[in-house]
């Protein structure tokens, strides 16, 4: 239940604008993959190509070609709402749907999808619920509104809606940094989990959270200030952070910048 | 539904869950577009249909439309709209000028001045009067406050005749003026103008407001250099949705405003009498048949409908270009 | 700034002593005097309104036969010494209010979506500039618009239903607007939170969206509805009154609560029954309307969504 990525020579752009640059890079499968960088250097942009999100904003498009075990997420006639059921997508801030109960918030995909069959969803939401961490804690109260959780158990309730709908990949775009330090452990600890069934890329500004949780890591940069972000090197997480192979990675992980 | 462990997953899982979707989405937005189209074509079809039936009235027409002060709509037809321009835009602009200061007040009372606890129930009190319906206004101002009214309005004219504004009319008795309208038009507009003065007065930045303070300004220098300013684009955008308004109210005027007799001298008097677009086309609907008559009340209410067409069209372009600049 | 400028050096004074003129104190205390009073004047006809309409038109409300009886038996309005019922003219007031809604919500609100969700670029624009154009089109204006295609056009007979198209005109922008401004507080984070799962964006919008700001636009179609149930001007064109009560939406007369003020407000000096009907039916429509914009207000209020 994990594939793999190739990213070839993929530019973004938003209308005129070039956000990131000819990227190219492979996502191993049950793996953790982080994207480190200084803010602005285009690694949320980027991450959002591998599951079209970014198509959601006006005027936002891809050259190039991202492929899922040799399957072109940009070929014609690929609906980008399949994709995203396939490549899973946890954001920066918890976003449990306020209207629902927790039940019906890991259930979203499934039932927003048209499955009805109570075993079906009543399995899917236990095993989504463990699988995040959290079924200990809510499994007294299903029924109470998503949103009358603590801000870290509500982002293991969106990292458990994500995974209800069993993707292939899982993105998380700075999935702890509206959480306060013990939500931020729980997350991680959960990250580590996750891989086993799931191929993870993390995008963080969190150094330190790229060398706990990750097993490769790809470093963006900026060449100048309007200019597109790049890919400037990806390696196993421990080379990168021992001996990395360019200076400017060296420069940014040790602090001189960013 | 989605892959499961062992089956050919991807893309594509279930192609006609896919198709149903797209196809949803397309019904969906074929929908949304489909009204949103429907309102531009309803301002298209009324001014059509308004052109379409004015214009045989006016090519029947005796006097001069712009000009004619009479309004006479059996064949031979002369009308003109000179006398209901002039009372229609007397009284608007009459309850603007009114209306104005009072909305600024209250706006900046609601923001700025009134304690935490009294602002939302103070806000409320001021949406109701424009929950008032409009009948309950001409009833309440024709028969309650008109009669209180007159005895004021002779002392007013007693003190001013010698302005033109406001001299006398010994046609109309009893307060039911132009004056009486203005002053109601103003009561009636005046929520819908609080309410976005209101709401822009409310944006001004607290910082600059603090910086005044910190500086010894008064609170109402705070107020004049840093509130009112940022509020003025919003205050006449504002000033003109009443306006619109005002110059479209129907039934209150029809039953405050005394009409006046044919061939009345004209008067630049606040204290005169008559119709306005809106009142006279109202008054006289019983008496509407198809025909050319008819046509001559479209001719009048096309020229309310570009009237009001012109302010709010002002009113929109001021809020437009106030946002491309702050954006 | 340049009073500021102006007034902020020359402090007279020194220490805890404020270094403002007493000139300048006094200025803004007049202004704080008049700005509570222009509220305290705004007060005034509404609570002049109040009590006239209460207590003019309250004691025939009491009556029973106020709500069950209609006009009929009455004769000619203004000649005969009994108020009777306005059961005719409450059940047509909230008949023409509701076949409007039924008409005008839907439109609005799938263009509110439109506007929205799915609107951009010049076609966007258009269509919200013609919605600012369309709530300032005079009430009696859309009356005469369908009045010029119903009768002069199509040379049709009024029915009651001809009043709820031209309410329709007023109603569509009125809660269009609230509409978008409540699915513009939909922060973009649930929408996206959606697509993420795979949820196509009509199902998104249908089943995240729209639920989460309902109440606020069930609060606007309540304040729509309050607004067209008031409205005088477009019936006076479109909806002759009636003595008699008439259900049916497509055929015959059919009296509202405005149309009964206005047909024996001419007896009212003359007639204290009259007048008895004339206040009593302003008091029942100022109570319906906002009893209806209260409670459109408080359910907007209590089941707003907290997130």
């Amino acid at each position: 239940m994990s594939k793999r990525v190739d990213v070839s020579d993929l530019h973004v752009y938003y209308g005129d604008f070039k956000a990131v640059e000819d990227v190219t890079m492979t996502i191993a499968p049950r793996s953790v993959t982080a994207f480190i960088g200084p803010s602005g250097c285009g690694k949320s942009t980027f991450l959002r190509t591998l599951n079209r999100m970014h198509e959601v904003t006006p005027g936002g498009r891809v050259e190039g070609t991202v492929t899922l075990d040799s399957e072109d997420l940009y070929a014609p006639g690929v609906d980008p709402v399949a994709v995203r059921r396939t490549i899973g997508m946890v954001f920066q801030r918890p976003n449990p749907f306020p209207t629902m109960s927790i039940r019906n918030n890991v259930l979203a995909g499934l039932r927003l999808n048209g499955v009805k069959e109570k075993a079906t969803l009543d399995e899917t939401m236990e095993r989504s619920l463990r699988a995040a961490n959290l079924w200990e804690e809510v499994k007294d109260r299903l029924g109470k509104p998503g949103v009358s959780l603590s801000g870290g158990q509500q982002q293991r309730l969106c990292i458990a809606r994500a995974i209800a709908v069993e993707p292939q990949v899982l993105l998380m775009d700075e999935p702890c940094s509206a959480l306060d330090p013990i939500s931020t452990l729980a997350i991680e600890d959960l990250i580590g989990r996750l891989k086993a069934d799931y191929t993870v890329v993390v995008v963080t500004h969190n150094m330190q959270q790229a060398a706990r949780v990750s097993d490769s890591t790809a470093f963006f940069n900026l060449a100048a200030t309007g200019k597109p972000g790049r890919l400037v090197e990806m390696n196993d997480t421990a080379t990168i952070f021992s001996t990395p192979s360019q200076r400017v990675t060296e420069d940014y992980i040790s602090g001189r910048f960013g | 539904m989605v892959g499961r462990a062992g089956e050919p997953v991807g893309l594509g899982p279930d192609r006609r869950a896919a198709a149903r979707g797209r196809r949803g989405d397309r019904l969906f937005h074929g929908a949304a577009a489909t009204a949103g189209v429907l309102v531009v074509l309803i301002v298209v079809l009324i001014t059509v249909f308004l052109v379409v039936h004015a214009v045989p009235a006016l090519l029947h027409d005796q006097a001069n439309f712009l000009t004619s002060r009479s309004w006479d709509v059996s064949v031979p037809m002369s009308f003109g709209i000179l006398q209901l321009l002039w009372t229609t835009v007397a009284t608007s602009v009459l309850a603007l000028a009114i209306a104005l200061p009072f909305s600024v007040g209250i706006a900046l009372f609601l923001t700025h001045y009134a304690p935490p606890w009294l602002s939302r129930p103070a806000a409320v009190l001021i949406d109701l009067l424009a929950a008032v319906p409009s009948i309950v206004y001409g009833l309440w101002g024709a028969y309650i406050v008109a009669p209180k009214f007159a005895p004021i309005q002779d002392g007013i004219q007693h003190l001013l005749g010698w302005i033109p504004l406001f001299g006398g009319v010994s046609a109309i008795s009893g307060g039911t003026t132009m004056l009486l309208v203005g002053i109601v038009l103003a009561i009636m507009v005046l929520p819908i103008m609080t309410a976005i003065n209101r709401e822009v007065l409310a944006k001004a930045p607290a910082a600059q407001q603090e910086a005044a303070l910190a500086i010894g300004a008064t609170k109402w220098e705070m107020v004049r250099t840093a509130v009112l300013p940022y509020g003025r684009a919003g205050i006449i955008s504002g000033a003109m949705l009443g306006l619109g308004r005002a110059l479209g109210e129907t039934i209150a005027v029809m039953f405050i405003l005394s009409a006046l007799p044919q061939g009345s001298a004209w008067t630049w008097s606040l204290f005169n009498g008559g119709e306005t677009f809106a009142s006279k086309i109202a008054s006289d609907a019983a008496e509407l048949t198809p025909g050319l008559g008819t046509g001559a009340y479209i001719a009048a209410g096309l020229v309310l409908f570009l009237l009001t067409f012109v302010v709010n069209a002002v009113a929109r372009l001021i809020i437009d270009g106030k946002k491309d600049f702050s954006e | 700034m340049s009073t500021l400028l102006r007034a902020a050096p020359a402090p007279r004074t020194t220490a805890l002593a404020p270094g403002r003129s007493r000139g300048r104190t006094l200025r803004s205390s007049a202004a704080t005097a008049l700005i509570w009073l222009a509220f305290a004047i705004a007060l005034v006809p509404l609570v002049w309104i109040m009590w006239t309409v209460l207590s003019r038109g309250l004691p025939s409300m009491l009556h029973l036969t106020w709500w069950n009886k209609d006009q009929s038996g009455v004769g000619p309005a203004g000649f005969d010494h009994q108020v009777r019922g306005a059961r005719h003219a409450i059940v047509g007031t909230l008949l023409m209010a509701a076949l409007t809604s039924l008409i005008a919500v839907p439109i609005a609100i799938l263009t509110a979506i439109y506007l929205v969700e799915y609107g951009r670029g010049r076609i966007a624009r258009i269509v919200s500039f013609m919605v600012d154009i369309l709530s300032g089109v005079p009430s009696i204006v859309a009356a005469l618009f369908i009045y010029a295609v119903w009768v002069t056009t199509f040379k049709l007979t009024l029915v009651p239903a001809c009043a709820s198209l031209a309410l329709v005109l007023l109603m569509i922008p009125v809660v269009t607007r609230s509409a978008e401004e409540m699915l513009r507080l939909v922060p973009n984070e649930l929408r996206e939170a959606a697509y993420a799962l795979g949820v196509p964006k009509w199902k998104t919008i249908l089943r995240v969206v729209l639920p989460s700001c309902m109440s606020g636009i069930v609060t606007g179609g309540l304040l729509g509805f309050a607004r067209v149930a008031g409205e005088t001007a477009p019936l006076l064109l479109v909806a002759s009154y009636t003595q008699f009560l008439n259900q049916n939406m497509f055929s015959g007369s059919m009296a509202a609560l405005p149309t009964l003020i206005n047909t024996n407000v001419q007896f009212m000096s003359s007639d204290p029954i009259s007048a008895d009907r004339v206040w009593g039916a302003a008091c029942t429509l100022i109570v319906l309307v906002l009893a209806i914009n209260l409670a459109g207000r408080l359910l907007g209020h209590l089941t707003r969504v907290k997130s």
